[in-house]
């Protein structure tokens, strides 16, 4: 058997100094934390959402509502699979009529998982301003759509598969880029330690 | 997970698995319909029927409003304004309207076995919203999923099933149901309104209200249904309310934090009195806001299930 070629691209400290990065950007292009709202996308997203927003208070001393959000009834390949995706919870629970808001995923692909969460945003309401921050953003974009704040870009073939894990959802922390690894299982020395969250329940 | 089924004829022999899956995509879909804009663009292209053969208010519009806030294209068929009236089968008219390439059926039918029936002679997936006197699979998911709501869960939890246990759907649905959820399931009513073999269903039976709601949790009350009802059921009405009606001096026999439910049109002052209908412990509303999640959830997991797959 043919071992996968895993390197790691970023680990725990990396990831912590990206949000750190990010978060400042953030104030700095806002001018402050006053008309921010920040919606990340589940999982991961919905993660480095809630580090981006404590890190924003330790620096500002100021809370900023997060919410977080499922992107599944919106996307465009449902009808396509097999097989139904697990519908999240949407947890939206403030107005984002007005706002900044700072859409948070982990990788930043094709762009279709950002689509299906902008017209999601846009029925809920209509902010002024839409940002998108990924930790990850790896190319291959297939839509006009491009990240206003990133944590690092890595250059990859299309077939290659980038790996967040995040202590939150993983049990551990660090990125992983597994070469040629698209259509495989992943390898186990970086499978996620936790049980995959289950839609619904609070 | 997925269902195993890509019709939903009943709740009989649903796993708990399967039921659990339902409930929690319903949790999700509750949050669309609190949402400034109540629609979400999943079911874009998908064209669902329904086939409504007896009248209904809150299962034909919960379903139909449930089709719209998916983004499904939906037609309501009253069998008073169509072609039934010339004498066609109910075969020929599905058959003729699924050859306008629809998706899906919901149907209602005072015969039981027609969504079966339906299964057997069309392509879409086919959902059952109430069969005669057999099943209403999605009143049953509904008052489950209204009751883990306020519970946050389902298992042990005392649930009486009041009134016309033999002519009701809804009582069998929720028996097979709350059975797989692992509730303890009791039914009461007169014996006239017990179906014969009722210890098959291996529920308690009471035929005496007290008895029956002792330190229960939840009682659903199950309304007198007169249009299925030989005459001379019961005595009179009065006497009904007497024996089975849900009046404020029974609440007292409940557990603490009780629940009153009744899957409507209530006949008030028969089954159930104002005061209880209106408390502060009737969910009756709620279950109506509920169900309208319920059936978003069960059209989406059937849309995900195409023929050709089995």
């Amino acid at each position: 058997m043919t071992r996968e070629k895993i390197e790691e691209v970023l680990d725990e400290k990396g990831i912590a100094r990206a949000i750190t990065r990010i978060s400042h950007e953030i104030l700095e292009k806002n001018g402050g934390a006053d008309t921010l709202v920040i919606i990340g996308i589940l999982s991961r997203g919905a993660d480095i959402a809630k580090r981006v927003a404590e890190r924003i208070r330790e620096i500002e001393n100021r809370d900023i509502p997060v919410g977080l959000m499922d992107i599944n009834l919106y996307r465009d390949d449902t009808h396509f699979k097999l097989d139904q995706p697990v519908i999240q919870r949407t947890e939206i629970l403030f107005d984002v009529a007005g706002r900044n808001v700072i859409l948070v995923d982990d990788v930043l692909f094709t762009g279709r998982t950002i689509r299906a969460a902008l017209d999601q945003i846009i029925d809920f309401g209509r902010p002024k301003s839409i940002q998108l921050a990924v930790l990850i953003d790896r190319g291959h974009r297939e839509l006009p759509i491009r990240p206003d704040f990133v944590g690092k870009n890595i250059p990859t073939a299309a077939d290659d598969r980038v790996l967040v894990r995040l202590n939150e959802t993983d049990g551990r922390e660090g990125v992983f880029v597994v070469k040629e690894g698209m259509k495989k299982p992943v390898p186990e020395i970086v499978a996620s330690k936790k049980p995959r969250r289950k839609g619904g329940k609070k | 997970m997925q269902l195993k089924s890509r019709h939903l004829l009943g709740l009989e022999g649903m796993s708990e698995e399967e039921i659990t899956l339902i409930l929690d995509t319903a949790e999700s879909f509750r949050e669309i319909i609190e949402r400034p804009i109540k629609k979400v663009p999943t079911l874009r292209g998908i064209t669902v029927i329904n086939l409504f053969y007896e009248p209904s208010t809150r299962t034909r519009i919960s379903f139909e409003l449930a089709e719209k806030r998916l983004s499904a294209d939906s037609i309501s068929f009253t069998p008073a304004t169509s072609s039934v009236k010339k004498g066609e089968t109910l075969k020929d008219t599905v058959r003729n309207i699924e050859a306008m390439k629809i998706d899906m059926v919901v149907v209602r039918h005072s015969s039981t076995g027609v969504p079966y029936f339906l299964t057997q002679c069309i392509q879409s997936n086919v959902i059952n919203a109430g069969d005669g006197s057999h099943e209403h699979p999605t009143q049953a998911l509904l008052d489950m999923f209204t009751i883990r709501r306020k519970y946050g869960r389902l298992k042990d939890l005392r649930v009486v099933l009041v009134g016309d246990i033999k002519h009701s759907r809804v009582v069998r649905s929720n028996i097979w149901g709350l059975k797989a959820m692992g509730a303890s399931v009791a039914v009461c009513g007169p014996t006239t309104l017990l179906p014969v073999e009722v210890e098959k269903f291996e529920v308690d039976v009471y035929q005496n209200m007290d008895k029956a709601i002792e330190g229960a949790d939840v009682v659903n009350i199950m309304r007198i249904q007169l249009e299925r009802q030989q005459a001379g059921l019961f005595p009179s009405q009065r006497e009904y309310t007497n024996l089975f009606g849900m009046t404020r001096e029974r609440l007292a026999l409940l557990n603490k934090n009780y629940t009153i439910m009744h899957p409507g049109p209530m006949n008030r002052g028969v089954e159930i009195t104002n005061e209880v209908a209106d408390g502060d412990a009737s969910v009756i509303l709620e279950q109506v806001t509920n169900g309208q999640a319920v059936r978003m959830a069960v059209l989406y997991l059937l849309s995900g299930k195409k023929a050709e797959e089995e």
